[in-house]
Formats: C-alpha cells, structure tokens, sequence
C-alpha cells in the first residue's frame, strides 16, 4: 500500500467516518433502534464482501456462509462466556477456527463445480448446524445465552475497515488476479501455471475467516446464538447481498448489504407486504441490471483525485 | 430498452418511495396517539413472526391480540376510556429483527408493554430491549424456563414474563395422569434425540414417573424425520410396558402410533403439546388408531367454558379459520395486560409491571391464571383424550 494521495483521501474518509458516528453516538442522536441496525450493516459488509470474495472473484458457488459465521460465534462465545477470555482473543480464534474449517471442508469440495460444489457447501452449513444441535456443552438447540456484549462501534468499524482492506489488497496482489483467472477460465488459468486447488482453498478460507469475525460479532452484540440462527436462510440472504451488489465488485456489495439491511428494518412496519415488496425489488433489480447494482466496476475515488501514470486502484477488471 | 430501464428504475424508486412513506406515516400515527402518560390511547407493542418459517405461529397470535384489543376498546377500553393502539412489527423469526423491533417499539412508539413474540430464543432476544428499557414484555407461548430466569444467575428477570406453562410442567402433569388416573405401573418412553423439546419432556417425565412409584421399563430414542420405528416399539413390546410416553411432534408421533398399533400395541399412549393437530390422524393412519391416547396441552377446545367457546366463534367470523393453541394463549395475554393496566390504575410500565407479578386468579379462557415469583403462570393443563379422531377434554389439573 503506497502513500499516494488517494490512499491518503481514503484513510481520512475512514477516520472522519468512524468519528462522525462515534459523536453522533455519545450525543445521543443514534437511537437503540439505528444502534442495532448499524450493527447489522458493518456485519452483514464483513459478511457480503467475504462472500464475495469467493463468489464473485474466484466464482466458486458456495452456499455455506452462515456456517462459517456460527463457527465463528460458537468458539469465540465459548472463549469469552465459558473460559473468560479477552474479546480480541476470541474474534481471533473464531476467525481462526472458520478458516481451519473453510480449509477442511474446501479440500475435498472444491473439486466439484457449480451447482455441485453449492450443494456440498449447503450440506456443510447443515452439518455445523446439526452438530451444534446435538453438544450440549454449547447448548444443543436451546443455544448460547448470556454472552457478554462487548461488541461496540470502535470493534464493529474496525474489523469492517479491516477486512475490506485485506480483501482488496488481496485482490489488487498476484493472488487476487490469480482467483479472478479462476472465475474467467478455470482450465485457461491452469495453463498458465496456476495452482487452481490451491487459489480456490485460499478464498475459501480467507472467506471462512472474515465470515468467522461476523460470528464472533454477532454472537457479542445479540446476546444469544442458538443454530435456529445460521440457517441455509442466512446464507442464502448474504448471498442475495452479493448478487444485487454485483459479483465481483466489492463497493457493490457494501453498498448492497447496507441498503437490504436498511430496507429490510424500514420494512418491519408492513409485516405481510414486506416480503412482498423486498421480492419485488430484487425481481426488477434482476431483470434489468442482470450484473447488479455495480457489475465488476468498483465506486473509486479515480474519477475525482486526478491520477498518476497508470497506477490501476480498482479490484476486478 | 432505454425507455423500459428508465421505466424499472422509476418503479423500484416509487416502491421504496412507498415502503418508506408508509413506514413513517405509521410511526407518525403511532407517535400523535402517544398515550403513555396523558393522551386517550396507550400503546402497545405486537412483536411477531409474520414471515420466515414460523410465521404461522405469529399470524395466529397476532391476530387473536387484534381481535382481543378491538373488544376491549369496543368495551370502553380502559382506565376511563383510554383505548388500546397496537402497533404490529414483524420481525421475521430472526433473532437480531425481534430485538430491533422491541427496540423501535419502544423508544420511537413509547409502547407501555410488549407482547410476543412466540418463540423462546425471539423473546430472549426482545426482552433484552425491555430490561434495558425497563418496559414489561409478555410471550404467549415461549416454553423454554431461561426465558423469564436466568439460568447463570438463577434471579428471575424483572420485567419478562409468559402466559403458557413451561415444558416441565407438562412432563409433570403428564406422569401424575398416567400413575393415577391410568394406573400405568410400568412405561416406556420413546423420544426424539435432536429435539431439545422431546429431550427435555423425557427427563422429567422419568424423573416424575419413578417417583410417583412407578418404573421406566424401556428408553428408545430417534431422530425427528425418522421412517421406521418398528425396532423400538418392537422392543418396548417386549419390556412389557403398560403405557408409552411419546413427548414429539404431530409428524413423528403419526407414524409412531400407527405402527405401534400395527405390531398389536394396545396400551395407552401420552404425549405433550406437540401433538396438537388436525393433521395427527392422517399421520396416525386413521383415527381409530389415535384411540386409547391422551396428550398435554394448553386448551381444549372442546372445553364447555363460554368465554372460550366465544372466542372461538369470535375469531372464526373475523378471520374465517379455527384458532390454535397460539391463538387462545395471545388472546388471554391482551387480556391479562389491560387486566394489569386496571389494577394498576395506571398506565406507566413500572406500575403494569408490578401489577403483572402481582396476578392472581385472572379469569383467562385457557385458564385461571396465577403469575408465581419466577413469572410463570400457575395454570391448568388441559388433557385431551383422542376418541375416534376428536379431541375431547378429559381433564383438567392444576400446576
């Protein structure tokens, strides 16, 4: 990451960002109503750009999100409730237990393509959800109650910043273009040298371990985890996000994980028209932009900081 | 093309230009009848699954609650004339929504009370919002006992409470039915493993029948969805057992029942509410196999009771369909909050609250009602026995 002027631009963006919310949050004009549902944006970010990562850029349909998310809530809470263990601790090694898991079940599936590689992803979400069901050390159905919130605006912000930083970075690097020949031409791609198995295990995991952090978030702003709550629905919803984003564009699926969220609570009011209404959207979203909102292209700031030479700052083609 | 992207963009905008009126419209409507504290309307939160998988259960209870306020008002409401404003949220059965909603209800709709939602885990999540804001929430039907005690702690949460029975008292009441009124000496218990409702049933009720005198003579377990359960019932046929405990889901208990009878078991067969369904005796491949079977449940219908037997008429004309189990514990809730709301001659949520501990004998349609100091209500069990595919009401005890 170089010093350039957009870096710079961006850095302060970031930082005003998160001191905006930050006053706006000690003033009291954030009610618990926006609280919980600004939670649920930077969670849902972490989740869609990590989804994306493996969706959109190495083009690896999977459909088992929301189990590296309960990985990622059930050992993190374990650490925090049951063994008394710091917060950073425990993110770490929930994220960290997502990518052993994003690894180990990556190996064997990604073999498979497309729809076969869904199902097997769709399988494993099942899995961890029915052996979460049957430990009774962590609950079994009734699940985990009384964890600790100690997840807040500074956690939620930072580990959003994060992991977009890291994906983009990954993205921008040889590895990055590495997934994206994946998702362009497997076989091509092999020609030309690259490891495929290994690229593919790579998002997968880097995937899982971002996915892994969401857990570990949720699990300490919402109080309770039960398996009810990483159903294949879930995983389906993240998924609904990176579609309508754009697969491939990693501003679409910012943009698209906080506008569903946010339409999604604006929607409550409606009860039955709700789901009516969320359908519709995504059917003429669908229709019309097939590529989602954004397509490939990413929102950068290029088009206002006048640029140096040829020095390329957007992910994807 | 261009005209007909030009036409998309517009309708998706003129949606959310619509969702988002809508939304705060029925905020401002909510905010100008504020009655908290002065006006003529007092607010109350409908916190409910209305989509996701379980949205039958919160259709129903919401319903019976809007049935139950339009009465009330109708009545002349409470407290001199003030009349109920529920204000229906959905929350999808999601845990973070339910406690958004309560969030909302709370702080932007000045709600005095909250009712629902139907599941344990979506009102364990709610009622974190009504500690915090120290508003009472009452679920209908949340079985699980975390839901109104802390299981760490084990100091009873302040401001939850609940209008149903909680499983072990069913597996309870259900142990003392079958030694005393069918003298079982010698059960068998056949329970599914990946159910923390059947796993939960099973324990007390073993716990409850020995201790009662009697002896557990076979334990099978399955796993919900199973298909064949010949070898189990195979082997509780051998034990000698003279009653079997089947604390499961209508699904499941179907197809048990049915090959029960079909390997020649004619003992009598308990369950819990888990059966309650219209659906059992095709399940069960027939009524006359549902014979000589009995289960726990929250309400008879066929209870003679008049204010229950209204009701159900009542919600048929509105709604056109029967109600449930969900239904009836709703409607007694609305009830025992505007109930709270008289005695506590006032509607600010700290007096409604202490009136609601304080409940005792409230007159409810599912019951008498008795809140004790764990906020659970101490209520009658209805045991229904299944004669030739009706439910009727055997008994009714006290716990």
């Amino acid at each position: 990451m170089r010093f350039s002027k957009k870096n710079l631009l961006s850095l302060a963006g970031a930082i005003l960002i998160y001191f905006l919310v930050y006053w706006l949050q000690a003033a009291g004009v954030i009610s618990a109503f926006q609280e919980i549902n600004l939670m649920m944006v930077g969670i849902n970010i972490i989740l869609a750009v990590s989804l994306n990562l493996i969706v959109g850029f190495t083009g690896q349909l999977a459909l088992g999100h929301a189990g590296f998310m309960a990985v990622g809530a059930y050992v993190s809470a374990i650490l925090t409730t049951n063994l008394g263990q710091p917060f950073p601790v425990a993110i770490l090694a929930g994220a960290c237990t997502a990518a052993v898991a994003g690894i180990i079940i990556g190996l064997p599936t990604l073999r498979l393509r497309g729809d076969y590689l869904a199902i097997a992803t769709l399988g494993f979400g099942e899995i961890i959800r029915g052996a979460a069901n049957n430990i009774n050390y962590i609950g079994g159905a009734a699940g985990m109650i009384g964890i600790p919130q100690l997840t807040n605006w500074t956690w939620l912000y930072l580990m959003m910043v994060l992991t977009i930083l890291v994906i983009v970075n990954f993205l921008n690097s040889t590895h990055g273009r590495a997934c994206v020949a994946i998702r362009e031409n497997e076989i091509a791609a092999e020609t030309m040298g690259i490891n495929t198995t290994y690229y593919k295990v790579l998002a997968f995991a880097m995937g899982a371990f971002f996915a892994g952090i969401a857990g570990a978030l949720y699990a300490h702003y919402f109080y309770l985890i039960q398996p009810a709550t990483f159903t294949f629905f879930r995983s389906f919803d993240i998924l609904v996000m990176v579609v309508f984003g754009g697969l491939g564009s990693i501003t679409g699926s910012i943009i698209a994980a906080a506008a569903i969220t946010i339409i999604n609570a604006a929607l409550q009011d409606l009860a039955v028209l709700r789901m009516v209404i969320y359908a519709v959207l995504l059917i003429v979203i669908m229709v019309f932009r097939p590529q989602g909102l954004m397509g490939t292209r990413e929102f950068t700031l290029d088009r206002w900081v006048p640029k140096r030479g040829e020095a390329s700052g957007s992910a994807g083609n | 093309m261009e005209r007909i992207k030009k036409i998309a963009l517009f309708t998706v905008a003129l949606l959310l230009a619509a969702a988002i009126i809508a939304g705060c419209g029925q905020q401002k409507s909510g905010a100008e009848k504020q009655g908290a504290s002065g006006g003529d309307t007092i607010n109350i939160g409908v916190n409910y699954e209305l989509s996701g998988d379980v949205a039958t259960y919160g259709t129903n209870s919401k319903d019976a609650i809007l049935l139950a306020f339009e009465e009330i008002n109708q009545n002349g409401g409470v407290l001199g004339g003030k009349k109920f404003n529920p204000i229906v949220l959905d929350n999808g059965g999601k845990r973070e929504e339910a406690m958004s909603a309560a969030a909302k209800l709370i702080t932007e709709n000045k709600v005095v009370a909250l009712l629902g939602p139907a599941t344990s885990g979506a009102t364990m999540a709610a009622a974190t919002m009504a500690t915090k804001y120290k508003v009472p929430i009452i679920s209908p039907s949340a079985t699980n006992p975390d839901v109104t005690v802390d299981p760490q702690t084990k100091k009873v949460r302040d401001y939850v409470f609940r209008v149903c029975f909680i499983d072990p008292t069913q597996a309870i009441v259900g142990a003392e039915f079958a030694t005393k009124d069918l003298g079982a000496k010698k059960a068998a218990i056949i329970y599914s493993n990946s159910d923390e409702y059947s796993k939960g049933l099973y324990k007390v009720f073993k716990e409850e029948f020995v201790k009662n005198g009697g002896q557990v003579v076979a334990e099978e377990s399955f796993n919900s969805g199973d298909q064949d359960f010949r070898p189990a019932l195979t082997r509780i046929k051998d034990a000698g057992a003279d009653l079997i405990y089947v604390p499961a889901y209508y699904g499941d208990v179907g197809k048990i029942v049915n090959q029960a009878r079909e390997l020649g078991i004619k003992v009598p067969m308990l369950g819990a509410d888990g059966w309650d369904s219209p659906k059992l005796a095709e399940y069960a491949g027939g009524a006359a196999n549902l014979n000589n079977t009995y289960f726990t449940n929250h309400y008879a219908a066929s209870d003679p009771n008049p204010r229950l037997q209204d009701f159900i008429k009542a919600f048929k004309a509105k709604y056109n369909r029967e109600p449930d189990a969900f239904a009836a514990l709703a409607y007694d809730t609305s009830y025992l909050l505007a109930d709270a709301i008289k005695r506590a001659g006032s509607a600010d949520p700290e007096a409604i609250r202490n009136a609601l501990a304080s409940t005792k004998n409230f007159d409810g349609i599912t019951s008498k009602i008795t809140i004790d100091e764990n906020h659970n209500p101490v209520k009658d069990v209805a045991i229904i026995a299944m004669v030739d595919g009706k439910q009727t009401l055997k008994k009714k005890i006290t716990h």
